[in-house]
């Protein structure tokens, strides 16, 4: 680790960060972008992702305050350094946006996702499924005679781990919601 | 207070109380409610434009020439799709514009409705912000909302669409004095931030101020603090094309403009400068060139108010995030409470530096006595028309270029320009913007002919409304600006850079009952220019010029500072392969 390699979010003011923006390892940060929940809002956030060639990993948005008229989109994004803070500034700039947290930068946060699995077969492959379920904690929420519809939350890696064991089990189907986050602590 | 009136009328009654003096549209079908509220009243002036496009860019034109915000009035469908260069063009540069739009009533929007189209999808991309209004209630207190949107912070230009039913439906107007904003983009700079500048200042050796476009933006206490700050500290200062004017071209500190086509002391300066002190501009790529090679040895400083615009291009050593008046103003404070300190001896070395680069007299040409140069009647336009009441504005190419080289600008707001989106056809529906702004003056736009052509149409406004715009076109007969490059880096091939078929210029504007004047001997270019000058009414003036002049001097694509072209001789074989692939 290079001595400028100091910790996310460090700096407080823009005024001149101490982050190494000069490296161009590709890092995966999730952004809670706050906004006014007014029509078209998502499309903005969306068009800015596309317009500037960043990337989206995954994107929640639901509404999180329905009197002050406020949602709430959680994206997982991947880029350099200088792309995040690029990202970042772009997002706050969007009119509508009312706040951007870099939950990465500003220490571990809390992320869970929620995904159903349609996972079908009969006899053995059946039984492991239900065995493997009941592992990783996944709940039964429709099940025919040769099928089972799981639905699991966790980290996007856990996920990513079930799905790998319920391939070769008879996968039929997948659904995600995408990552939610929030910072860990008292504080926003 | 609240009053009820139908949509219409609060457009025009919010444009009232906006202080709007004068807007510029197109009917159409979906906004002839408000067209019938304009015909009822004296306090707003519409301008008929030729094409959407003009109206959005003569909007643009009121604006940087006042400072106010321009206003445009289009119809749905085409007129809104016509509406989309020029606001484009005013993200780009920076422009605070208000269009609105109008659309099918709300009941048939998605029904692929007679001159519908989703105006507020195509424009959400090239605007600073848009909305698509569907209830009367809610239309004053969203046209409030665009105005303060359009001017705070980074301006920019908005989109209002509003449906023909709620142009006719009656709602609650409210007023202008009620609304609060959201929005409210920080001005004030970070004084840590400041004081760290403070003190880079104080100890450099080679400092130089490179501004831009945010200080003409932030107004003219911004133009006035800066050459305060300029003239206290002695530094040097060079702007970009869309600063120009914010400090005066005759002061002592003046090196010219820098980038792609500026001069050899403003770009050598940057380049070997130890402080680099932006000023709301944005390291754009004319002005970078090869980002590796930018300024290698200088830290650098930038303040601007838009936080994406900070270590963007190039990664700064200090950014301050506020706007430029605010910012300058505590800059001013803070270094005069600490004793004014500069770094004299460093300085004076450092002028000393510039003085060899200056020597080399960068926009010298080899006039003829038989054809005009483009540069020479750039030249002569500024000597006969120097200390006048005088607005210019551009097309694009390389006319932009020597307009921007060789006219010297005294004051902010006086230079209109398409800059970042380099807009061929904007200088002349501009130009009708200005003369609307400052009846009395002098505006001029200098102009290439086949940019010139683009929206030509406006010859129908200016003589509607009797403007006495000066269209000062350099002609060419070429798509000058393209054949040069297809010179430098496409062997001499000149695919399609001919402008055939011109008409004759003269027998054009006198179609229009407009004055036309023709030069093409230098002997006869002062008489012709002070006749275009004393003229009371519009003048489209053919200047026919050396057609293959090239603009110097030049930084070739993806090449460094350091390595300008002066001349025809430094041209040979000069961009690599990898620079013909930068535009
Ligand atoms: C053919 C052609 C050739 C060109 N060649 C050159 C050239 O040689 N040299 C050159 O300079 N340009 C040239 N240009 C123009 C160039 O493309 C850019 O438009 C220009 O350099 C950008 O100017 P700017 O950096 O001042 O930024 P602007 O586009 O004017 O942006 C202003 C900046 O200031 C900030 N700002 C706005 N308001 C405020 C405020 N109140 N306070 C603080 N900050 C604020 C904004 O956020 C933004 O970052 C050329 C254009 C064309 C078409
Ligand atoms: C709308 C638009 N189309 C194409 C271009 C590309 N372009 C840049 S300069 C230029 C030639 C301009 O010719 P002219 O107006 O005669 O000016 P000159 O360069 O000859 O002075 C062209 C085609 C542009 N800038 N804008």
């Amino acid at each position: 680790m290079s001595a400028l390699n100091i910790k996310k979010g460090s700096t407080s003011h823009s005024a001149y960060n101490l982050r190494d923006t000069h490296s161009d390892k590709i890092e995966r940060h999730t952004l809670a972008v706050v906004v006014e929940n007014e029509p078209g809002v998502l499309a903005r956030v969306i068009g800015l992702f596309s317009g500037r060639g960043y990337n989206i990993e995954s994107l929640t948005v639901a509404e999180i305050d329905h009197e002050g008229h406020r949602s709430r989109i959680t994206i997982v994004t991947s880029g350099t350094p200088h792309v995040i803070d690029q990202i970042e500034a772009q997002l706050g700039r969007i009119v509508p946006v009312h706040e951007v947290h870099d939950l990465t930068a500003a220490g571990s946060a809390v992320e869970r996702e929620l995904a159903l699995f349609k996972v079908g077969g009969k006899g053995d492959a059946r039984v492991e499924a239900l065995r493997l379920a009941d592992i990783f904690r996944a709940n039964v929420v429709d099940s025919t005679l040769e099928s089972f519809v799981f639905e699991i939350t966790g980290t996007s890696d856990k996920i990513d781990a079930f799905a790998e064991l319920m391939r070769p089990l008879g996968l039929i189907d997948v659904a995600r919601t995408g990552v939610a986050a929030l910072s860990r602590g008292a504080y926003k | 207070m609240t009053r009820e009136m139908t949509g219409a009328k609060m457009v025009v009654q919010a444009l009232k109380d906006q202080g709007v003096e004068v807007i510029f549209g197109y009917p159409g079908g979906a906004v002839l409610p408000i067209y019938d509220e304009i015909f009822l009243q004296n306090d707003i002036r519409h301008i008929l434009v030729r094409h959407e496009q003009a109206a959005v860019h003569a909007a643009e034109g009121y604006a940087r020439s006042t400072g106010k915000p321009g206003v445009a009035l289009v119809t749905s469908g085409p007129g809104a799709t016509n509406a989309v260069t020029g606001l484009t063009d005013a993200l780009m540069d920076s422009i605070p514009i208000i269009v609105l739009t109008g659309q099918v009533p709300t009941f048939m929007i998605g029904t692929d409705a007679f001159q519908e189209a989703d105006t507020i999808g195509i424009t959400r991309p090239c605007t600073k912000h848009n909305w698509l209004v569907k209830e009367t209630d809610k239309l004053s207190q969203t046209i409030h909302e665009a105005f303060h949107v359009a001017t705070s912070g980074r301006p920019g230009p908005v989109v209002i669409d509003i449906p023909k039913d709620v142009q006719f439906a009656t709602g609650r107007y409210a007023d202008r004095a009620h609304h609060v904003s959201r929005y409210q983009p920080r001005k004030k700079g970070d004084p840590d931030a400041i004081m760290v500048l403070v003190k880079m200042m104080e100890t450099a050796k080679k400092p130089i101020f490179y501004t831009g476009g945010g200080v003409i933006n932030s107004g003219p206490a911004a133009s006035e603090l800066l050459r305060e700050l300029v003239d206290a500290t002695g530094f040097p200062i060079t702007s970009t094309l869309m600063g120009l004017g914010a400090y005066p071209a005759s002061g002592k500190h003046w090196l010219g403009m820098l980038g792609m086509h500026g001069l050899y002391e403003a770009n050598m300066s940057m380049h070997d400068c130890d402080l680099m002190i932006n000023i709301g501009a944005r390291f754009d790529d004319r002005i970078t060139g090869r980002i590796d090679a930018f300024s290698p040895r200088s830290r650098k400083a930038h303040i601007d108010i838009d936080p994406s615009s900070i270590n963007k291009v190039i990664r700064v050593d200090v950014g301050i995030v506020g706007d430029v008046a605010h910012v300058l103003q505590d800059l001013l404070d803070v270094w005069k409470s600490r004793g004014r300190v500069t770094d004299r001896k460093g300085l004076s070395g450092w002028w000393d530096e510039i003085a060899e680069w200056k020597k080399i007299d960068c926009l010298k040409f080899k006039n003829s006595g038989k054809t005009i140069k483009p540069q020479h009647a750039v030249q002569r336009l500024e000597a006969l028309t120097k200390g006048r009441d005088r607005y210019i504005t551009t097309e694009v190419g390389q006319h932009q270029m020597w307009a921007a080289q060789y006219l010297n600008f005294e004051d902010p707001n006086r230079w209109m320009t398409s800059g970042g989106l380099g807009t061929m056809g904007y200088g002349f529906p501009a130009s009708v913007g200005v003369q609307l702004a400052h009846p009395d003056a002098l505006v001029i736009n200098v102009a290439g002919e086949a940019s010139w052509l683009m929206n030509m149409q406006e010859l129908g406004t200016v003589a509607q409304y009797r403007l006495p715009v000066k269209q000062f076109i350099l002609n060419n007969e070429r798509l000058g600006m393209v054949r040069q490059w297809q010179e430098l880096l496409h062997g001499e091939r000149y695919s399609q850079s001919w402008s055939e078929a011109l008409p004759d210029f003269v027998k054009l504007a006198e179609a229009f009952g407009i004055k036309g004047i023709i030069c093409k001997d230098p002997a006869d270019l002062d008489d012709a220019i002070m006749e275009m000058i004393n003229h009371p009414g519009p003048v489209v003036f053919d200047c026919l010029v050396e057609k293959h002049e090239n603009c110097f001097p030049m930084i070739p694509s993806g090449k460094p500072h350091n390595e300008m072209l002066l001349g025809e001789a430094d041209t040979q074989g000069v961009i690599g392969s990898q620079g013909a692939v930068l535009v």
